[in-house]
């Protein structure tokens, strides 16, 4: 028996061919196996095609479980730390879930498909997890990840290029809405989400349907400016958002190999999403028993002053440095329509409450010669971005 | 008569070490070595026309790097290539394949069981975590639990320190790692058999247990702690052979200005009042030296070359029950050329990676009762290289040099010495396997060479031919090895010390006992230290 | 509420026994509910063939703890005590085994087996004490924690340099090569290789098998009995001190299952449909039907019920009784001899060889076996002239492939009746009623997932700290108000009533601290 061996390369999405004929410049990184672009012309155009017109990004690569069965809404909530009974059908829910140390393993959107139907989209892969956590419910899981093409569609002209599509009621779609539609015979499912803390929408469709939306997509979207963008804006995007994101701001607890290298949700911001009032779900002693004694680390926005941007710095509590660093730069960009020096980073408790002031390290390099100065930053509770047209409902024809 | 500062006898890899550490310190060192060739059990031997066989030691991960660097390994010829992944042939004819890049291992895992592909990045962070503990007392004698010696004491307490740094949880589950099979380890990760039948091998080469034996994850760890360049757990030839690690270190005890005397067996240690003054040769030369260092197994060392009534009883019963088990052999095979395996793909790069024959856990463990019988494994568990598909040096181009070590080989057939017969039956049950899986390849054989314990024994001096100088069990780890009470290298006997693969860390191309040694004798006598602290974290 | 107990426990095992016992001395208002019609749970006695009754699983009393004799006021009375072990010679030249001392073997291993038996006795009584308290949590900064690890550590350079070198090495390690070390006789080679194994899915060969052959003698030093009335007498002793305390047992009610409110245990409901609200839910059965079934999941964490699922506890010991119409003729053996412990392992490797089939789910054709005659001193287990075997075999694994039908059970019962056939060759005519009792059985019967002795094996990486689970060994489970009490808990199986005294003391003790 001569078997066909698994594919040896970088996998192509169901959006590859579109993608590739933009692509201007050759710059892909793999991303959970596939090919994706850092950039397909310009990273700094591509970038204002989000905050100015329409961006689109290839999202495909997100890992997607199906979640049904009679008890999937009480496996959910013990799974995750927020409550899924609040999360009607039709509604989209980020939530984080954690081991029984109530460290993270990972944050991502949990999808009410229809009553008791859900679908979790995450960054990474956790069947293993979810099927352990399945033991002694009545749920189906099923991974999807390759049964479903998804497209953010992301920018203040994104309804406007939607509704161009034909897409009618899209305007009564709420923020971490989700609606069905008829696409060529095939259900297109489209939420209001996004990465980007702009006016923006995700849209789910199957496979062999991804090149048809796709060129759909664009054609509506010729007069409003919509470009296909790549790993680089988003990244800048996500920043003034303030998202998190894995391997940057936390690392998964099931990959941490140092005790003390994961984060729980307190330390991440996140106790908005921890809801001590569910009986269980995982993580909840140790989390409670956080909550009494304090976290070690707390997550913050920095707004930092100058313009150099303070990629992997250290954060000290006064200009001198005379003390140990209390923590360290995360995710740092110069952002574009902020005209702000931003960053995310992770210092230890007490320090880096909203308001505090500390000091960031910040090493640069001027042609050849590197510099070293420290920059004072304010920690700041809201996210850079938050235009009032990413909640507006419905959007303005922007 | 010469005299010397210090005597190390075998020219193994850990006899080497020890001795241009000692020769860096500014010693008089000599090594003595009982064949006619240095290196011991990491060879290269030419044993067929223009065919060098690695004929004991195959693959090189475990040499510590900090040893590496400090002896300047690289001056002296040595040079390590990583190669990548393994092949498990299924009876099915499918074969479950691992592969160096990530994805692609995944995507092959997913094609058997999504969960275990998933479940993957869990088993690696879990099992690194325990490497980490590990890695970082390599290089550092076991701390004598029943001491108050402050260096124990601190010893003691840095590795308490580092055990209660993992946090309540990963102290129970480094306890369970540490008593475990590596059967039941992977259960709690994996559920696909040939998935588990593969990563069990780590678990059980070179031992006497099987994969359900308790301990075994332990073993396990001990093939992972090794690394080629910071890629922790990956392998790599040594170009030219296993030979080449020993002809480097040799170079650098030289370059230090030691000596090394070949064809030089020791016949008894020479010992008065409790001190060792010395040895005698076979060929009843003496040498002299107040330091006397043996890299052999500590069996060797007490029971064949030193008198019963040197040693305290106790002591010596101790050595007498120190377990040395021969459980596997080597055969070692010259190729006319590439041997086909059509159920690879053409071209597929599993062709340059170990190969094995065994596709369950049954099949494994089923291959350790034939050796608890006395028997070797009528099914065994092979672990095949081709190094020449990586290093052209060792064979004349387009032809190969093929390693297979072979588990469970028993030191001896029922009791009963090998009759040469059933060496031969024993190489053909290897060669029948593989031929399972490669039609063409015994066609292809110009040359065998098949060792068992028995013979690894006899040529090397290696007792019952074990890889680690003894088994890697609990009972004979860190501070039990190898023997309760003398795990700091030293002996009940006034300078002499030991420094081979019996003492901790144990076996693998470590280097890592007789760089330990080395530090230990050199604070005895005061001397500065010219062995190389751990790297620490990574 | 009026009908609210401070604790239910849910199993009249001894151990539950001794832990409802101990609370109500305390004070508290305790209700057992056992679903079978006696109390006992593994430690009973009970008719299996008309007129013949046996010990229906343990049979030999030989673990139960001072001090719960002594908490208890026990006065248990054996038909036979300190019973001698007989290992069995085909020729008739057998071994007899008592104390530190062995007839039957050369001076040298004789001598050999009073210093083994002394460094066993030295170590098991540092490993007892042990037992008899909560195993401490690492790394936390509690003081009783850190007391009793330092206790630890103390007692353990207490022995001595040497004999703390030694209890280290031979912890870890197996007893086919300590006994290899030591003796030349292949019998007694085997019979403490059988000692070392009863119970559990170990061979000899097995690293780990001398901690649980000191596990076997950390109760009453290894001296083993048969109390008159069988092992049924000391549960049913054990629930008249009970009662006599207060509490209230009801057999033939099964729990259904556990009532979880809120996040914690408030009751249990039993397959009749009545539900008893309590304080306190206290559970004698193993972990895994504890938390997967009468709890459930859900109501756990996701890493906890995964540590659970991964829990094993397959047993491998089966039970086999005859009826016999008189005595069977064993060459060497004198008329008393009849009284004691007799064993079938030849030597270390029949009872390595003997475990190899269990690995791969196969029973073994020559099985090791533990004889006992219960009726020869207690005429109320048989009919006058007539008597009773009861003996433990291995290995006979819970999974069987193709599991236990008839016909596997038949092929079984003949390997075991062939084996002792070799000893007594009259054995078949004698026969009159068997009843075998495979894993399978015992989990139905007993309800103790995988029929296993010891509730969840005993290896060391289910032992002390991690047993049943990391994080959950101090008997309190991760769920408010739910405890465990059994064999599954720190220290393990045999009736010893250990596991129950110490849940008892755990719970008592939170109560305090609260």
């Amino acid at each position: 028996m001569i078997r066909q061996p698994v594919h040896q390369g970088r996998l192509k999405t169901p959006f590859h061919s579109r993608l590739e004929k933009l692509d201007f410049v050759n710059e892909w990184h793999e991303w959970k196996g596939y090919s994706t672009p850092d950039s397909l012309y310009c990273s700094e155009l591509e970038y204002f095609a989000i905050r100015n017109a329409t961006a689109v990004f290839d999202l495909s690569p997100m890992t997607k479980y199906r979640i049904s069965g009679a008890d999937s809404l009480e496996y959910l909530n013990r799974l995750v730390t927020r409550d899924m009974g609040k999360i009607k059908p039709g509604r989209v829910a980020y939530a984080v879930w954690c081991d029984d140390q109530g460290q993270v393993i990972d944050d991502g959107t949990i999808f009410h498909l229809r009553e008791g139907e859900y679908r979790i989209c995450s960054q990474e892969r956790h069947l293993e997890w979810l099927q352990a956590s399945a033991i002694g419910f009545d749920v189906t899981i099923k991974h999807e990840t390759d049964d479903i093409a998804g497209l953010a569609v992301q920018g203040p002209t994104s309804f406007s290029v939607l509704s161009n599509m034909g897409l009618d009621g899209l305007g009564d779609l709420k923020p971490f809405g989700l609606t069905h539609f008829d696409f060529q015979g095939s259900e297109l499912m489209i939420s209001r989400t996004g990465f980007t803390g702009d006016l923006g929408y995700e849209l789910w469709i199957e496979p062999d349907k991804a090149e048809a939306l796709w060129d759909a997509l664009f054609e509506a979207g010729k007069l409003h400016g919509i470009r296909a963008i790549g790993v680089h804006a988003l990244e800048l995007a996500r920043v003034e958002a303030g998202y998190l994101a894995p391997y940057e701001e936390f690392l998964p607890v099931d990959e941490t190999v140092r005790t003390g290298h994961s984060r729980s949700p307190l330390e991440l911001g996140l106790e908005w999403l921890v809801d001590f009032k569910k009986p269980n779900f995982n993580g909840r002693r140790a989390l409670a028993e956080e909550k009494r004694k304090g976290s070690n680390w707390r997550l913050v926005k920095l707004d930092i002053e100058g313009n150099k941007v303070a990629v992997s710095s250290f954060i000290f509590e006064n200009k001198k440095a005379s003390k140990a660093a209390i923590g360290f730069v995360t995710s740092a960009v110069w952002s574009p329509v902020c005209k702000q020096n931003i960053a995310l980073g992770s210092v230890r408790a007490p320090h880096g409450k909203p308001g505090d002031n500390v000091w960031v390290e910040i090493y640069y390099q001027r042609e050849m010669h590197w510099s070293r100065y420290m920059a004072k930053a304010t920690v700041v509770d809201k996210p850079f971005w938050f235009p009032p047209r990413r909640s507006a409902t419905p959007p303005g024809p922007y | 008569m010469k005299s010397y500062d210090a005597i190390v006898v075998g020219a193994g890899h850990n006899g080497l070490t020890n001795a241009a550490y000692l020769a860096k310190a500014g010693l008089d060192v000599v090594c003595v070595e009982k064949n006619d060739y240095i290196g011991g059990a990491a060879v290269s031997r030419n044993l067929y026309e223009d065919w060098w066989y690695s004929n004991c030691s195959y693959v090189c991960s475990l040499l510590r790097p900090e040893i590496y660097r400090s002896l300047e390994l690289h001056k002296h010829g040595l040079q390590v290539t990583p190669y990548g992944g393994s092949v498990q042939f299924m009876e099915n004819g499918d074969y479950y394949g691992s592969y160096h890049d990530h994805e692609v291992a995944y995507r092959e895992m997913a094609r058997f069981s999504r969960k275990d592909a998933d479940a993957y990045k869990r088993y690696s962070a879990d099992t690194m975590r325990q490497c980490r503990f590990i890695r970082d007392f390599l290089l550092s004698t076991a701390p004598d639990p029943t001491s108050f010696k402050p260096k124990d004491l601190m010893e003691l307490a840095r590795i308490g320190g580092k055990f209660m740094d993992m946090g309540e949880d990963r102290m129970y589950e480094t306890i369970r790692f540490w008593t475990m099979s590596v059967a039941e380890y992977l259960d709690e990760y994996f559920e696909t058999d040939v998935i588990k039948a593969a990563m069990s091998g780590s678990g059980i080469i070179g031992t006497a247990l099987g994969i359900h034996s308790p301990g075994t994850a332990y073993v396990l760890l001990h093939h992972y702690m090794g690394d080629v360049d910071g890629n922790v757990g990956s392998w790599g030839f040594a170009r030219g052979g296993m030979g080449a690690v020993s002809n480097a270190i040799a170079g650098a005890l030289q370059a230090a200005g030691g000596e090394i005397r070949t064809e030089a067996g020791v016949d008894k240690f020479i010992v008065k009042n409790g001190k060792v003054s010395g040895v005698a040769l076979d060929n009843g030369d003496e040498i002299h030296a107040d330091i006397v260092v043996s890299a052999m197994d500590v069996k060797r060392t007490f029971l064949t070359c030193m008198d019963k009534s040197d040693l305290p009883k106790e002591f010596h019963n101790r050595v007498d029950n120190f377990k040395i088990r021969g459980s596997s052999g080597k055969v070692n095979i010259a190729l006319d050329g590439l041997p086909d395996f059509p159920a690879l793909p053409e071209g597929s790069s599993l062709m340059y990676s170990d190969m094995h024959f065994i596709d369950s856990m049954e099949r494994m463990e089923l291959a350790y009762d034939d050796w608890k019988d006395g028997r070797w494994s009528e099914d065994p568990y092979i672990d095949m290289v081709i190094p020449t598909l990586n290093d052209p040096t060792m064979a004349p181009p387009g032809k190969h040099f093929m390693s297979c070590f072979v588990q469970y080989c028993p030191h001896k057939i029922e009791g009963r010495d090998w009759s040469s017969e059933e060496r031969d039956a024993f190489g053909q049950t290897v060669i029948n396997q593989i031929s399972n899986y490669s039609p063409n390849f015994k066609d292809l054989i110009l040359h065998a060479e098949i060792r068992t314990p028995q013979d690894i024994e006899a040529e090397i001096g290696i007792t019952e031919g074990n890889i680690f100088h003894g088994e890697l069990t609990m009972d004979q780890l860190l501070f039990n090895r190898p023997i309760p009470g003398y795990a700091q290298y030293r002996t009940p006997i006034g300078g002499l010390y030991m420094c081979g693969s019996s003492t901790h860390p144990g076996g693998g191309v470590m280097a890592a006992p007789g760089a330990n040694a080395a530090r230990e004798i050199l604070s005895d006598l005061k001397r500065p230290n010219t062995v190389p602290e751990s790297f620490g974290d990574d | 509420m009026t009908d609210k107990y401070d604790a239910i426990v849910v199993g009249a095992g001894h151990n539950g026994l001794v832990c409802s016992a101990l609370l109500a001395k305390a004070g508290k208002r305790v209700l057992v509910l056992e679903a079978n019609e006696q109390v006992g749970g593994a430690a009973i006695t009970r008719e299996f063939a008309d007129g013949y009754s046996v010990s229906a699983c343990a049979h030999l009393l030989y673990q139960l703890q001072p001090e719960v004799r002594k908490d208890l006021k026990l006065s248990t009375r054996l038909a036979s005590e300190d019973m001698t072990t007989i290992a069995l010679h085909v020729d008739g030249k057998h071994l007899r085994l008592k104390g530190h001392e062995v007839e039957g073997v050369s001076d040298e291993d004789r001598e050999q087996y009073r210093q083994f038996r002394k460094r066993m006795t030295r170590f098991s009584d540092l490993l007892r004490k042990y037992l008899n308290k909560p195993p401490p949590r690492l790394g936390t900064k509690n003081f009783k924690d850190l007391a009793t690890l330092g206790q630890l550590g103390l007692d353990m350079r207490l022995l001595g340099k040497n004999e703390m070198r030694e209890f280290l090495r031979l912890i870890g390690m197996n007893i086919h090569d300590e006994v290899n070390e030591r003796f030349d006789s292949p019998l007694l080679k085997g019979a403490i290789s059988l000692d070392s194994v009863l119970g559990t899915h170990l061979g000899p060969r097995s690293p780990n098998t001398i901690m649980t052959y000191l596990y076997r003698q950390a109760g009453d030093h290894g001296r083993s009995g048969v109390p008159a009335g069988g092992m049924g007498s000391v549960s049913n002793e054990l629930a008249h001190a009970a009662r006599a305390a207060g509490v209230t047992i009801r057999t033939a009610m099964p729990v259904k299952r556990v009532i979880v409110e809120n996040g914690r245990a408030t009751g249990v409901e039993t397959e009749s449909g009545e539900r008893f609200d309590c304080l306190t839910v206290i559970s004698n059965a193993d972990p895994k039907r504890t938390m997967m079934e009468l709890v459930g999941a859900k109501h756990f964490e996701t890493g906890f019920a995964r540590r659970i699922h991964h829990l094993r506890a397959k047993g491998n010991a089966a039970k086999l009784h005859l009826a016999l119409d008189g005595l069977p003729a064993i060459a060497g053996l004198s008329k008393k001899d009849y009284a004691e412990r007799i064993v079938i392992a030849p030597d270390e490797d029949y009872v390595e060889r003997a475990f190899n089939p269990a690995k791969y789910g196969a029973s073994s054709p020559a099985p090791v076996i533990e004889i006992s005659f219960p009726s020869f001193r207690d005429e109320t287990l048989a009919p006058t002239g007539k008597h009773v075997m009861s003996a433990v075999v291995q290995y006979a694994p819970y999974a069987l492939k193709g599991g236990w039908t008839d016909a596997a059970k038949a092929e079984f019962e003949a390997a075991v009746i062939r084996t002792i056939e070799r000893y007594a060759p009259d054995i078949s005519e004698r026969i009159t009623a068997s009843e075998l009792l495979t894993p399978a059985d015992i989990e139905r019967e007993f309800h103790i997932t995988g029929g296993h002795w010891h509730h969840a094996e005993l290896t060391l990486d289910q032992f002390l700290f991690v047993r049943p689970v990391a994080s959950a060994a101090q008997y309190s489970m991760p769920l408010e108000g739910l405890y465990l009490c059994g064999a599954g808990a720190h220290p393990g199986g045999g009736v010893s009533g250990a596991a129950g005294r110490n849940a008892a003391r755990t719970i008592l003790n939170r109560e305090k601290a609260a």
